[in-house]
């Protein structure tokens, strides 16, 4: 068991909203189309702009004739990279942790070469978009075509021509890993077993594109963005740095986000040069990425090549693992995580679940005239789950011994924590046994390995396959900060009670959709002892919610909620105190239940928050001599004693190919997650059952399919396959619970679960499906034409 | 040479009347010169639905039509049929079931489903998933959405 205490006391108040289902603050607002999205703000005297984009995958621009665009109907101004460049500084993404990374400078748009296809190389703004399309089409650009390094296996063969002459080669990062005696754990061994996986580019489509509407006020040198991230604080810190602003003379304000998923976590160029835009123009500008664009220039993810290895013995003791993996980037390290944590956090990762001691890693990190690539949801865990659960299933067959059974003989048993990982990763507290007995149960496998048999004896191929998995939620500063990145990993919270007795809630978490209001709101008020209408949730504006990280890595619900549970405890606090001098009664006999000051004892009333909040702002001259009510209390939190709280779970998935068409089609599949404590029964499940069906997007649909010059084939939403309502099953979820006790709230992350196991569990049901054929495939996307190719019928 | 035209149409029982350049599509006019931003754009080709409005009595997609094409029409938006109650049971449904996250898909995803609901409010869950098949939601995996469907149904039925 853990060895770190914690005072569970938010699980055990009265009127505890902790583990119920309490509808989210800001839902009917956007079930009734009363949201703010970027888009929806209009501004007197604003303007958009558009980007002249790269119609090359890597190409010198030798000259760029700007005159007809600039005489074009309601034309404002057409800039270039070279004169968006006096006014900002570039970055480069690179992380010192991240030994030896490199990446060249990134402008808002390039100076004179573009890397990719899309790449905004040159910026029009005009009264409206649709002129400022007509006036990009008039910007008449002599393009010198270069050599495109497109296939991440070449690119670092001396052959290949060098993206970034400064760069000395096109490798942005590799890094090794060396743990016990893999060659003599292969010695050892009974089976070695090698496994090549595949994983396709894919990205996120997030309904609303990325959107960002800059205003500077010249006068006061204030620059104010509205910007649909997920890291306000982030973003204010980037643009005051490379606009060369003092950082309080940034305001982001992020209202509402129509889904990020890691997509909006990075620092876009065509979102910076806006910025520029309206700082050269002095007046708003709104830039909103159409669907083509977003294709183009959201971030792409995974593309990884891995090979990996499995050493056992007979007995399924697993030995060792190996991977080496490669990825292509595209042409710059994005800014400021870096393009490498996705390798890093796959190396990290790989066979986390299981006890072993010998393991050794690769990972090289390529540039490609590509997209650029960075973490999408659930960073490096579908491909180290896929690769872990690929070889341990693939191992089982060849033993011969039960899938499950093998994964059982190797958990690190429950109860035996904390441990380590083979890589050095502390594990706190997980449940490896319990989430696989709960999963085994729900999809009752008996009944279904039956079934399977039955059915394939009809020439009906079904096939059962299983995930065990780890996740990495509420990073601390060792994520990022310790490498040098201004990207918060802890969180504040602001609660103050006002006049009536409500209370507002000021967090630097962020909404994107996940529910962090409500979780936040539940929080609050079990904190404080307030029902959730009585509270208003301030978040995503930096000159009006403390210092925070935002959303990324499941940490708004671990880390922002903690910070308000503390918050709201030290409000309870003040108000006592203030209860205690007005009803001269000690504070420690007192308690807050439902908006009202009650004896601890009885539970009867003695005074209400809308009384307090009255005496306290109107009357203080009826308050004791001496006592100064304080009714605002500011709490920060970050996890301290373990750099990550690791989470696991546990999926399987049943599924039926049709063995003619290639068709797949997921018949049920289940997820047992254990984030902890459960804050919110039904938003955990709708995150784990959204981020399965993202990961069954990689796993059956999705991928950004480039041909060989560097041009992507498929950037629309005709074409680029998401899942659909259609093709999809329902999914069926469960819980184990083990809070981590770095927190007194004990909360984990969920936004990982669904994402990091589907693939897997997909594959292995595939090519348990396929046995009969002796079929194996272990290359994502699996389309039907890479099915019928494994049966041998194309 | 004039590229614009005027549009008269009926937008949520009210009359507007604009000259716009001929090019305008249903949803930028309704967003832009109505002010209606409820509908949203999310792909501008046709596919993902995010701005699905009713026009004389059929869900079309705001991106797909002109706004010239809907001079005469009857056109009901999200913001429309809050008002009128017709979405009440639904987006009660959704709310309570949080069929929703980030919401962006959500209005068209309403007004399709308030099709359903007069065209077959029987439908199975496997007919439900095939109506909404031209509304994508990246964020739910539509699990939440065919229970909310469900929800508000019984509800309907239960009032009559």
């Amino acid at each position: 068991m853990s060895d770190i205490v914690t005072d569970r006391w938010i699980l055990d108040r009265p009127n505890s909203y902790i583990g119920r289902s309490v509808p989210r603050p800001n839902a009917r607002r956007l079930a009734e189309g009363r949201g703010t999205f970027v888009d929806d703000v209009e501004m007197k005297r604003m303007v958009h702009a558009a980007f002249v984009r790269s119609p090359h995958a890597r190409a010198r621009m030798r000259s760029i004739d700007t005159a007809a665009a600039k005489k074009a109907p309601g034309v404002l101004a057409v800039v270039t990279g070279k004169e968006l460049a006096e006014i900002h500084d570039p970055w480069v993404g690179v992380l010192t942790h991240l030994e030896g990374i490199k990446s060249p400078p990134q402008y808002a748009l390039p100076l004179d070469t573009a890397n990719w296809q899309g790449e905004a190389v040159v910026a029009v703004v005009a009264n409206t978009r649709a002129q400022a399309e007509d006036a990009a089409e008039l910007v008449a650009i002599d393009w010198e075509v270069l050599p495109a390094v497109t296939d991440a296996e070449t690119a670092l063969d001396p052959a290949t021509p060098l993206i970034h002459e400064s760069m000395g080669d096109n490798l942005t990062w590799r890094r090794r890993a060396n743990f016990g005696d893999v060659d003599a754990a292969y010695a050892e061994a009974d089976h070695v077993i090698e496994e090549t996986f595949v994983f396709g580019r894919h990205t996120g489509v997030t309904l609303e594109p990325r959107a960002i509407l800059a205003e500077f006020d010249p006068a006061e040198e204030q620059l104010t963005v509205w910007h649909n991230n997920q890291c306000p604080h982030m973003i204010q810190n980037i643009l005051a740095t490379h606009y060369r602003l003092e950082e309080h003379k940034v305001r982001v304000i992020t209202r509402d986000v129509g889904g990020s998923f890691g997509i909006k976590v990075h620092t876009y160029a065509d979102e910076i040069a806006t910025v520029g835009l309206s700082i050269l123009l002095k007046r708003p500008v709104k830039f909103i990425a159409d669907r083509l664009e977003s294709f183009l220039t959201d971030i792409h993810a995974r593309d990884h090549r891995v090979k990996g290895k499995i050493a056992l013995k007979n007995d399924g003791t697993i030995l060792a693992f190996e991977i080496d993996d490669l990825t292509g980037i595209g042409p710059y390290s994005m800014y400021p995580r870096t393009s490498g944590i996705e390798a890093n956090q796959v190396v990290n990762m790989i066979g986390g679940p299981y006890r072993f001691s010998n393991y050794r890693a690769v990972a090289s990190v390529v540039f490609q005239n590509k997209n650029m690539m960075c973490q999408y949801r659930a960073v490096g865990h579908p491909i180290k789950c896929a690769v872990t659960e690929g070889l341990v299933e693939e191992a089982a067959r060849q033993i011969g011994m039960d899938p499950v059974a093998l994964r059982r003989h190797n958990f690190h048993k429950d109860g035996s924590y904390p441990v380590k990982s083979v890589q050095g990763l502390p594990f706190e507290n997980l449940s490896h046994e319990e989430s696989m007995t709960k999963l085994l149960a729900a999809m009752d496998y008996d009944a279904l390995r039956a079934d399977r048999d039955a059915k394939r004896k009809e020439g009906v191929y079904r096939g059962i396959g299983f995930a065990s998995f780890i996740e990495v939620t509420n990073p601390s500063a060792m994520f990022y900060g310790v490498g040098g990145a201004r990207i918060s990993a802890q969180d504040g919270a602001t609660m103050r009670l006002d006049a009536k007795g409500n209370v507002y809630v000021s967090t630097g978490a962020t909404e994107q959709g996940q529910g962090m209001e409500a979780v936040i709101s539940q929080v609050a008020a079990t904190a404080v002892g307030v029902p959730v209408e009585r509270l208003k949730i301030i978040t995503g504006d930096t000159e009006h919610t403390p210092y925070g990280g935002g959303t990324w890595g499941s940490r708004a619900a671990g880390i922002g909620g903690e910070a308000v549970a503390q918050a709201g405890r030290a409000l309870r606090m003040q108000i006592l105190d203030a209860a205690a001098a007005m009803l001269q009664e000690d504070k420690s006999s007192l308690d807050i239940r439902n908006g009202v000051v009650v004896d601890d004892a009885t539970g009867n009333e003695r005074i209400s928050l809308a009384e307090i909040g009255r005496i306290c702002y109107y009357r203080p001259d009826t308050l004791p001599d001496g006592f100064q009510a304080e009714l605002v209390a500011t709490r920060h939190y970050v996890p301290r004693k373990y750099p990550f709280a690791f989470t696991n779970g546990a999926q399987a998935c049943y599924l039926e190919v049709d063995t003619d068409t290639g068709f797949v089609k997921i018949l049920n599949l289940w997820c047992i997650e254990d984030c902890g404590t459960v804050i919110n029964p039904l938003l955990v499940d709708e995150q784990i059952r959204g981020g399965v069906v993202q990961g069954l997007g990689g796993a059956l649909w999705e991928e950004c399919l480039y041909d060989a010059d560097g041009q992507m084939l498929n950037g629309n939403m005709a074409d680029y396959l998401v899942p659909m309502a259609a093709e999809l099953p329902d999914i069926e979820c469960g819980h184990a619970v083990s809070p981590t006790a770095d927190s007194d709230l004990g909360a984990k992350g969920a936004g990982e679960a669904g994402t990091c196991g589907a693939p897997a569990v997909v594959m292995n049901a595939l090519n348990d499906a396929l046995t009969p054929f002796g079929a194996k495939l272990t290359s994502m996307p699996f389309t039907p034409k890479k099915i019928l190719t494994a049966l041998g019928k194309i | 040479m004039d590229n614009t035209v005027e549009v008269t149409m009926t937008v949520n029982g009210e009359t507007v009347t604009r000259r716009v350049e001929a090019r305008t599509n249903l949803v930028d006019f309704l967003r832009t010169e109505v002010g209606l931003t409820g509908s949203h754009v999310g792909c501008e080709h046709g596919v993902c639905g995010a701005c699905t409005v009713r026009v004389d009595g059929r869900i079309v997609r705001g991106c797909l039509m002109v706004a010239a094409q809907a001079d005469g029409a009857k056109v009901w938006t999200v913001e429309g049929l809050t008002d009128t109650g017709e979405l009440r049971a639904l987006q009660d449904a959704f709310v309570e079931r949080n069929a929703l996250q980030c919401g962006f898909c959500t209005p068209g995803m309403l007004i399709t489903l308030a099709e359903l609901m007069q065209k077959n409010p029987d439908a199975d869950r496997q007919e439900i998933r095939e109506f909404i098949s031209g509304n994508y939601c990246r964020c739910t995996g539509y699990q939440a959405i065919v229970d909310a469907f469900e929800m508000a149904r019984g509800r309907a039925g239960a009032a009559e």
